[in-house]
């Protein structure tokens, strides 16, 4: 199949269709903007709806009423637009409706800037909105793998009637790669016999709703929530693997640092340090179970992140910290060089060659 | 023969408002209107956060409960979907014209083939009787203990007058149910509103006049007299908005 070159956030917007998303609902905020201009683009010509909505707040509250009615939906924003759409995303979790949100990072915090970032990580791992839920995160980090994962957001998310955010950030969504954007596999899917469609005297009235005045109930709606999750960390957890079977260090990294990552390790190897890279493909579920096995045999971890360092918590909590997990940190919109992670192999490389 | 009985659009449930107050009259008058129109089965009501926020419950077609002033957006992206679905969202001020304001105002402005019955009745009432951006200068709440004061407290919104200038907004009208002909005005309006929907003319509004006998601290008969001398005159009753009014005679 052909290959075509595609930016970041069009083949995400792109992937979308082809799931068969036919409703947008979004407000302007730069790095993201093209995946709303696409959509305006295109889904009018397929009987699609694209609205620009007055605000984050009233876009994802568009995306709850169309999720409600059944349909599959999608909105993006980037990282202060995420903050104002996370009271939505506590709804939409609450209310189990399925829907894709893209995040675009950028630095923060406040305004920011408008340069790639990482640092939405704790925001979008641990829900991001008040109350007991999770989305589940997915961190492409090549356009191909966009592509993937958008069609699989749409799939999980009528799957497991879950938000799912695709959380990438500026490199990622300005960049452009050759992809294929083949026919979208088709997956067997439960039926949407919750959504608000009108009982036309068919069946008894169906409910959306987050409220639950007795606490007994509403603690069982959370447990059966939660249960959930541990399903879908059971089945639905992705990661990869690059050059650890005899690594002295692991370097853990999503989305752009990932590859900047593997450049850096391929010098270190000429210059003889084993290290390799563990990348997770979900954020949320976060692989625990493979890092911790790899804990039993490399000696450290460093966690290479766009931010003063959130991930790292998720790798110390997973291998219990019984190796050391230092991280190599840059900020603001500041995208690490691969000199800059060579440097902190380096420092750890020296620590434990003195111990040896 | 039975010559009065509740309308199929609403539940069995026993309401859980306080006595006199007429948000159940209003509900009534919906279930009515859903009856006539015939549109029960392809309804969605979107509830709001505020009294009315188990709305869900009292409706018989399809209910989603939304977040407090969001109700509009939900209610867009319910239409958008199925644009065949009759949707209307029933709110109270605070969620409407407060924390709302924005949702209200471009849901409008948009011309979203939707209906919206506003309950207007001047206070927070679920949260205890703070003031409302529809209270009245002068009002007395738990927030304006010393009445309402227009150089701290601003003006009280007046929502049809706001929303008649914008031209997404095929109907507006402001109703009371302070007696029966007044009743008896505001289901013709509320079943107009919901005509105008079915008939694809665009946004639709009814502000509904209504008491709260429990925070505004009166009876109930002394709160129907309350509105009547308080509130009609700031909000006069009538038609603010009527792009169908030709065609419909």
């Amino acid at each position: 199949m052909e290959k075509i070159l595609m930016k970041g956030n069009e083949a995400i917007a792109e992937a979308a269709i082809t799931a068969g998303c036919r409703y947008f609902f979004g407000y302007p905020i730069t790095p993201q903007t093209e995946v709303a201009a696409y959509m305006a683009k295109r889904l009018p010509k397929i009987g699609g709806t694209y609205l620009q909505a007055e605000s984050e707040i009233a876009a994802i509250n568009m995306v709850i009423g169309a999720a409600a009615a059944g349909v599959r939906v999608m909105t993006s924003s980037s990282s202060p637009g995420i903050s104002l759409k996370s009271e939505g995303i506590s709804y939409l979790s609450g209310c189990d409706l399925p829907a894709v949100i893209v995040n675009i990072q950028r630095g923060g915090p406040g305004l920011g800037g408008i340069q790639p970032s990482q640092s939405d990580y704790f925001q979008a791992t641990r829900g991001s909105g008040h109350g007991d839920y999770h989305l589940i995160v997915l961190a492409p980090n090549n356009i191909q793998e966009i592509v993937n994962l958008t069609r699989k957001a749409f799939d999980l998310a009528d799957k497991y009637r879950v938000g799912v955010m695709i959380l990438g950030d500026g490199v990622l969504g300005q960049m452009m790669e050759p992809v294929i954007m083949d026919e979208c596999p088709k997956t067997e899917l439960p039926p949407k016999d919750w959504a608000l469609t009108g009982a036309k005297g068919a069946r008894g009235k169906n409910i959306v709703n987050s409220l639950y005045l007795d606490p007994e109930e509403l603690q069982r709606r959370n447990f059966e929530r939660f249960d959930k999750y541990a399903e879908i960390a059971k089945t639905e957890t992705l990661f990869e693997k690059y050059k650890t079977d005899d690594a002295d260090i692991v370097l853990v990294a999503y989305g752009a640092p990932s590859r900047i990552c593997k450049n850096a390790i391929n010098t270190a190897r000429a210059k003889g340090i084993k290290v390799g890279l563990f990348r997770p493909i979900t954020l949320y579920p976060f692989p625990k179970q493979e890092l911790a096995e790899l804990a039993l045999s490399t000696r450290v971890f460093i966690s290479v992140e766009m931010s003063m360092g959130q991930m790292v918590d998720d790798v110390r909590l997973a291998t219990e910290c019984r190796r050391p997990v230092s991280v190599c940190a840059r900020t603001g919109g500041v995208i690490h060089t691969p000199e800059n992670i060579l440097d902190a192999i380096e420092k750890e490389a020296a620590n434990f060659r003195g111990v040896i | 023969m039975v010559v009065f009985e509740k309308p199929k659009s609403i539940s069995p449930d026993i309401f859980h408002y306080c006595p006199g107050c007429t948000h159940g009259i209003i509900h009534r008058l919906v279930g009515e209107v859903l009856d006539e129109l015939d549109v029960l089965g392809k309804s969605v009501g979107v509830a709001p956060v505020g009294c009315a926020v188990m709305a869900y419950n009292y409706f018989e077609c399809d209910m989603i409960q939304a977040a407090h002033g969001r109700a509009p957006a939900v209610a867009t992206g319910l239409k958008r979907a199925n644009p065949d679905s009759v949707v209307f969202t029933y709110q109270g001020d605070g969620d409407l014209a407060a924390i709302g304001t924005a949702e209200t105002v471009h849901s409008a402005t948009r011309g979203e083939n939707i209906t919206i019955i506003f309950v207007n009745n001047a206070i927070y009432g679920m949260t205890g009787g703070q003031m409302a951006p529809t209270s009245l200068l002068g009002q007395v709440t738990q927030t304006t203990p010393y009445g309402r004061n227009a150089e701290t407290e601003g003006h009280p919104i007046r929502v049809c007058e706001l929303l008649s200038t914008l031209e997404g907004t095929a109907y507006a009208e402001r109703v009371s149910v302070d007696n029966v002909p007044g009743i008896k005005k505001a289901k013709a309006a509320i079943k107009k509103a919901f005509t105008y929907q079915t008939q694809k003319k665009g946004f639709s509004i009814v502000e509904v006049l209504s008491t709260c006998p429990t925070n505004w601290g009166l009876s109930p008969v002394a709160a129907l007299d309350w509105l009547r001398d308080n509130m009609l005159p700031y909000y006069p009753l009538g038609v603010y908005k009527d792009k169908g009014g030709e065609n419909n005679g």
